[in-house]
């Protein structure tokens, strides 16, 4: 009996990513959903600038390397060209709200027919930790080693909550991997967000609250835990848009 | 000499690209070498906009006409800025309703057409530009009467081609004026 | 015979990339290139192509990055301060090696500059407009119908050498009509695109498009092989031509709107008995150096023509390993020389007063 089996979707290659580290769970999140959608064959992934950066090694369909913060527009061009595949965007916090936020907005602001998923861990982790727009007030980082503070450094940044003042986007959802319950709940969130797709309904969105204990100091138990006590109250849980059929 | 050297220059709106168009098209109708050239973007020298043509017999060089050997002005910027660079020998054009003082050189030919107040007077609209040039076509016969029609037929929106026969009375207007 | 019609050198362009084969466009707007856009939103829906004004000229330059990853032809256009904003995109299609159609029709900078007419990203564009050690293919278009044919070439060689190709036009170039006989349709492209991300229909391991390598010794390894192309394009690709340089004793270069105006200050040298002729690149990068070698074996002095402060000049006096003395009839900021002020220089060589 089979009880444990790597997705399809997924290659061999091992991940180079910090023991701790989310990114792996919702790697594995988006190639079971592409596995059980039977997509594989006619989906394009979108890299980013950042920790996965070399996400185009792990996924098994066809994959393109963005320039920093620009895969939304990428993903436009891809799925102008090829409307019958399947494209989505993954993108790290200072690609999405930073450097791509532009991007980010005009392409939900078009409901491009997309997945784009978010992982929010509240830094720049590949630099090796600096603040990013979605960092919380007092965060110690190495360049707010202060604590962010509001008076020069501003407030974080609610990605979904901005983006569901528009009109385009279809599914808005904030998600975490902190927790079995919470890995399950996401699973059915990003798969909901590429049969949005597959049906031809447009932009869909998805948020992932996620750890980076390396960067964050912090043990991984720590670090899931953290989730819970300091980014939850900040970034609620939950949906924030979901059109009806 | 079939090389002719045209520089239209004036107010934004009276027109002026629109007779270098009427002017182009004709030469291509004529199967002649030409460039047409506008000005472009928000005008800072002197408030005028101004359109350059050349219709030749030989392949044209430079699009950009630094010595015109037909001037066609339809305001006082224009005729200050351009009445010296044209070719002794040249044809000026002055539309004498918006232009009141008179062109100071005694080496060129000048034509002063009230073109403004006879649009008005005949209920011919904003059709000054079209009575002006035809006073050109008759003292240059830079492009053919024959060609005239066929030109404004291509420069006319097709919505608006209920214009055309406005267009061609303006300019027999100005063919038949005399001063 | 085919029909010669008028249209302005944007549209032209627009029209030739249509009829090349180009059905994805993607622009921001600006002076004075805006009517390629406005000549795309037009035509493209009605021909089943994409039309898209983008948020900003980076994400113009990422979306045709986009197409160009799935195999199809893609292009954007712009002018100077945009283009700009789009050397990051150009940089990673160069580092990809993705063929992409990139127009600039310049106007004078630095900055936000002016919106007339300039050559001034001369060195920005033949140098490799991005960072990292990279080229792109350069065509410099002197009259409408070159903007015809050459933005068909350009997308063209793009294709076939897997690399980004900027027509370099100027504000002239681009707002002036003149006759053109537009090229028949074709599709310059292989649908056959094996290194595509397509989708792999769970039939080949997948593709991947990026300029990423962290092994240093692969990444010198691809370097040198997207010299290796460049090499072979400098050899075969120079496009230049000539106009009264065999018994000349001052060859002119000049390119663009400022060949048009070289032109006629020839034709009235000539008049006064002065030989003057002038050897005009097409092709910026491969810049046309044996030609101009050829040309200093025989020819007194050169005169570059240009609309900048003299960066084609360089070239030249490295094309000719400064055999010949190379003056410079310059204008910027917009303003475009007269035949009266290159003649004025002619006449200052010719009497041995400006060996520069």
């Amino acid at each position: 009996m089979i009880v444990f089996e790597k997705p399809h979707a997924l290659t061999d290659t091992p991940l180079h990513y910090c023991p701790g580290c989310t990114h792996g769970i919702v790697h594995r999140l988006v190639a079971e959903a592409i596995d059980e959608l039977g997509i594989e064959g006619r989906t394009i992934g979108i890299a980013p600038v950042g920790c996965s950066v070399l996400a185009y090694n792990y996924f098994n369909c066809d994959m393109i390397e963005a320039a920093h913060g620009r895969a939304p527009a990428v993903a436009t061009g891809v799925k102008r060209a090829m409307p019958d595949n399947i494209v989505f965007a993954y993108q790290g916090d200072g690609d999405l709200a930073s450097i791509g936020m532009c991007e980010t907005v005009s392409t939900a602001a078009r409901g491009e027919n997309i997945t784009v998923i978010f992982i929010n861990n509240a830094i720049y982790g590949m630099t090796g930790g600096q603040m990013a727009p979605t960092s919380l007030l007092g965060q110690v980082t190495q360049t707010s080693p202060y604590g962010r503070d509001p008076k020069t450094q501003g407030y974080p940044i609610r990605v979904c909550e901005l983006l569901a003042t528009l009109d385009a986007p279809v599914y808005l959802e904030r998600v975490t991997v902190n927790s079995v319950k919470n890995v399950r709940n996401a699973k059915r969130a990003i798969k909901k967000a590429f049969q949005n797709q597959v049906d031809g309904r447009g932009f869909s969105f998805i948020e992932v609250l996620s750890a980076c204990p390396t960067n964050w100091g912090m043990t991984p138990q720590k670090a899931l835990q953290w989730i819970d006590e300091a980014m939850i109250p900040q970034y609620p849980l939950g949906v924030f848009r979901d059109k009806e059929a | 000499m079939a090389h002719h050297e045209i520089v239209i220059a004036g107010f934004g709106g009276q027109g002026l690209l629109f007779i270098g168009k009427v002017l182009a098209y004709a030469g291509l109708i004529e199967k002649r070498q030409l460039s047409w050239l506008p000005s472009y973007g928000p005008e800072m020298r002197g408030g005028t906009a101004n359109c350059n043509v050349i219709l030749s017999d030989d392949p044209v060089g430079s699009p950009i006409v630094q010595h015109p050997n037909v001037l066609i002005v339809m305001n006082a910027p224009s005729l200050d800025k351009y009445e010296k660079a044209v070719v002794p020998g040249g044809k000026i054009f002055v539309d004498s309703t918006l232009i009141t003082r008179k062109v100071e050189r005694d080496d060129v030919d000048v034509y002063y057409v009230p073109a403004t107040q006879m649009a008005k007077d005949m209920g011919l609209g904003n059709l000054a530009n079209m009575i002006l040039f035809g006073t050109v076509i008759r003292e240059t016969g830079c492009i053919q009467d024959a060609t005239v029609e066929e030109a404004l037929r291509h420069v006319i929106p097709a919505r608006k081609m209920d214009l055309l026969d406005v267009n061609l009375r303006a300019i027999q207007v100005g063919k038949d004026y005399q001063a | 015979m085919k029909e010669t019609v008028l249209m302005k050198g944007n549209e032209a362009i627009a029209e030739a990339a249509i009829l090349a084969g180009c059905r994805h466009y993607f622009g921001y707007p600006i002076t004075p290139q805006t009517e390629v856009a406005a000549y795309m939103a037009k035509k493209m829906p009605k021909i089943g192509g994409t039309f898209l004004q983008a948020e900003s000229e980076i994400a113009a330059i990422n979306m045709v990055y986009g197409v160009a990853s799935t195999g199809h032809p893609a292009m954007t256009s712009s002018s100077s301060p945009g283009i700009s904003l789009k050397a990051e995109g150009i940089s990673y299609l160069a580092g990809a090696d993705l063929p992409a159609l990139i127009v600039n029709v310049q106007r004078g900078g630095p900055g936000l500059g002016g919106i007339q007419p300039s050559q001034s990203d001369y060195f920005f564009t033949t140098r490799g407009p991005g960072h990292g050690d990279f080229h792109v293919l350069v065509f410099a278009p002197s009259s409408v119908q070159e903007m015809a044919d050459l933005t068909g070439r350009a997308l063209h060689l793009a294709w076939k050498y897997r690399m980004p190709a900027m027509l370099l036009a100027d504000g002239t170039m681009g707002q002036m009509m003149e006759p053109v006989t537009l090229p028949d349709a074709c599709n310059a492209f292989g649908d056959d695109n094996p290194w595509a991300a397509t989708g792999t229909e769970m039939k080949r391991p997948h593709n991947i498009i990026t300029s990423l390598d962290l092994s240093p010794e692969n990444l010198e390894k691809q370097n040198f092989e997207r010299f290796e192309r460049y090499k072979k394009i400098e050899e075969t690709e120079c496009l230049w031509e000539e106009y009264l340089l065999d018994d000349a004793d001052i060859c002119i270069v000049a390119c663009g709107i400022t060949a048009r105006v070289s032109r006629n200050a020839i034709v009235e040298a000539r008049k006064q008995g002065l030989k003057v002729g002038m050897l005009r690149p097409i092709t910026l990068w491969p810049f046309p150096k044996k030609a101009l070698a050829a040309a200093a074996e025989h020819v007194g002095a050169f005169l570059c023509v240009e609309m900048n402060m003299g960066q084609m000049k360089e070239d030249v006096e490295l094309a000719i390993r400064c055999k010949k003395p190379v003056a410079l009839c310059s204008r910027v900021g917009g303003m475009i020389p007269t035949p009266d002020e290159v003649l004025e220089h002619i006449r200052k060589i010719a009497e041995g007063g400006d060996n520069a």
